[in-house]
């Protein structure tokens, strides 16, 4: 696995703290899981939705998954709650399969809406967030195909050239 | 025990009005005493609500301050289903024999804005832009399609068939046909939805006046029966909406669970239902609830649509009065219009859209966020 840190300033701040483990070499989701069930969340949770018991633990989640489903942000949704930027472009969206674990929804990054398809198989990356209503730069989550050629400027949006939904 | 009917309906027609959320469901409501021929002194028990449009219990001062218990209902887009429910409720533990129901809204133009903390998510989802019911839709429809063969057509054929019906009734908002091309052509939101295959927020109001089967006569000759109403949340497994993850394991649908139980409790089967009325927030929506409330099987919707079977002359109509589609989606009203238009069509009042079929049960389903579903079986 290849997380892009080395593209990314690692001094920037995560969008929130405890949803992944930063700053990292390698950084993961971090998840929660039912000590009495197994059940696998994510965010972290105190209670269990499938035995309903009270008791998880930190669970750091696979990096790697598959393209279940996926979905185009056709409009700049509203503001708040949304902090991207103003200059709108459409981006996709999906959840990713982690095997065994839980499927995660994430922006996809690194490929259009004429490649994307459902089962491919996706990466975690750390890329930039400038929040465009504090002006902070910042880093969220996101899943690229294992594959992906790396676009030159990371963006939370997918590859603006072709998914012109 | 006592059974529960309808014995007035009354409806402010949906779309974009000068006036508010509250005039809405206020002229719903004496639409619906008039239709009973009943007084609003008559009502002994009063359950509504809004999502954006305000507190239903101030309709009293409009209505008249007659000291009746009025209880506001906040639920969602299950607010008037869950009124509707609590009416029913009322009246079968014999704590009323004619009870009123009222939903309205009027929200802003433009996609609903829901704020993460209301759902119990942090800022994070909605900074990120994924706070957004279009993309659960678009997310939701584009997995069934993968995996029951459903195509783009079939989804343009229900939006087509929602904007057919609500050109042939007066309180519809969108009543201007659209062609399938035309809809597959529209604007991309969510893929492989487009603009046409949404609905989108509105204003309207339904107003339903309930009476015990034994004092119903009173009010009117054509009683039509509420066999059941029911509500589930979501179930462990289920795919909804704003949910930043989801169990490896898959589940059903609360729609599953609310149907099968609103089956049960009228003693019918799917099988038996004449006219359905499902929510079809967008067209996928009326595609997979057809399967997930016991109409069809996974996949089957595909020959169904295309047969025509869906239309106002096929073997099972749907949203006839042209749904969300075709009305919007005022969220307090929303449920009740289903209802509402079961019994317009089970009263063949229907006019230009009355089902071509003779029509002895009807069925509606209304899902909304965070995983909620309500449905009901009237029949006459």
């Amino acid at each position: 696995m290849t997380v892009l840190t080395e593209t990314v300033d690692t001094t920037a701040r995560a969008i929130e703290a405890g949803l992944f483990t930063w700053p990292a070499e390698q950084p993961r989701l971090i998840g929660s899981r039912c000590k009495a069930c197994g059940l696998v969340t994510f965010p972290s949770t105190s209670g269990c939705s499938r035995c309903t018991a009270d008791d998880t633990e930190q669970y750091l989640l696979a990096t790697t998954g598959e393209l279940w489903t996926w979905t185009v942000q056709g409009f700049r949704p509203k503001s708040p709650p949304y902090e991207g930027p103003v200059d709108f472009t459409p981006y996709l969206v999906g959840y990713v399969a982690l095997p065994g674990e839980v499927k995660v929804e994430t922006l996809i990054v690194g490929v259009g809406l004429d490649d994307v398809k459902i089962g491919m198989p996706m990466e975690l990356v750390i890329v930039p967030f400038h929040s465009s209503v504090t002006d902070d730069a910042l880093v969220t989550f996101a899943f690229q195909p294992v594959s992906a050629a790396r676009p030159a400027v990371f963006t939370t949006a997918a590859n603006p050239s072709n998914t012109g939904a | 025990m006592s059974d529960v009917a309808i014995v007035g309906v009354g409806m402010h027609p949906f779309g974009r009005h000068d006036i508010s959320g509250m005039e809405q469901g206020a002229f719903a409501a004496r639409a619906a005493l008039a239709d009973a021929g009943a007084q609003w002194s008559d009502v002994q028990y009063a359950f509504g609500g809004s999502a954006a449009a305000g507190n239903a219990d101030t309709l009293v001062s409009t209505l008249g301050l007659t000291g009746v218990p009025f209880i506001n209902v906040s639920n969602g887009c299950a607010t008037g289903g869950s009124a509707l429910i609590s009416a029913y409720n009322a009246i079968k533990a014999g704590a009323a024999d004619v009870v009123m129901v009222i939903g309205f809204d009027k929200h802003p133009r433009g996609a609903f804005d829901p704020q993460p903390s209301d759902y119990g998510i942090g800022d994070w989802y909605g900074q990120t832009g994924m706070m957004l019911t279009t993309q659960f839709f678009g997310m939701k429809i584009q997995r069934y399609m993968h995996e029951f063969g459903i195509t783009r057509e079939t989804l343009a054929k229900v939006a087509a068939k929602a904007f057919h019906n609500g050109s042939l009734n007066p309180n519809a908002w969108r009543r201007a046909p659209m062609t399938e091309e035309q809809i597959l052509e529209s604007t991309m939101i969510a893929n492989p939805l487009t603009q046409y295959m949404f609905c989108s927020p509105g204003e309207g109001g339904v107003g339903l006046v309930l009476a015990n089967t034994d004092v119903a006569s009173k009010f009117t000759d054509k009683p039509v029966l509420l066999r059941s109403a029911v509500l589930r949340s979501r179930p462990f497994g289920s795919f909804e909406v704003f949910n930043p993850s989801l169990a490896d394991q898959r589940g059903n649908s609360p729609s599953v669970a609310a149907a099968k139980a609103a089956f049960e409790q009228a003693g019918v089967g799917p099988d038996e239902v004449d006219v359905v009325q499902v929510q079809d927030t967008e067209s996928g929506a009326e595609v997979m609830h057809l399967a997930e409330c016991g109409f069809i099987e996974d996949g089957g919707q595909e020959d169904l649509i295309r047969s025509g079977a869906t239309q106002l002359d096929g073997s099972l109509p749907v949203n006839t009065d042209g749904g969300c589609l075709a009305n919007g989606e005022p969220i307090g009203a929303s449920g009740l219009r289903q209802v509402y238009e079961s019994v317009v069509q089970l009263r063949r009042q229907g006019g230009a859209r009355q089902v071509k079929n003779e029509v002895k049960t009807a069925f509606t389903h209304v899902y909304g966020a965070p995983g909620i579903s309500a449905c009901t079986v009237l029949s006459v």
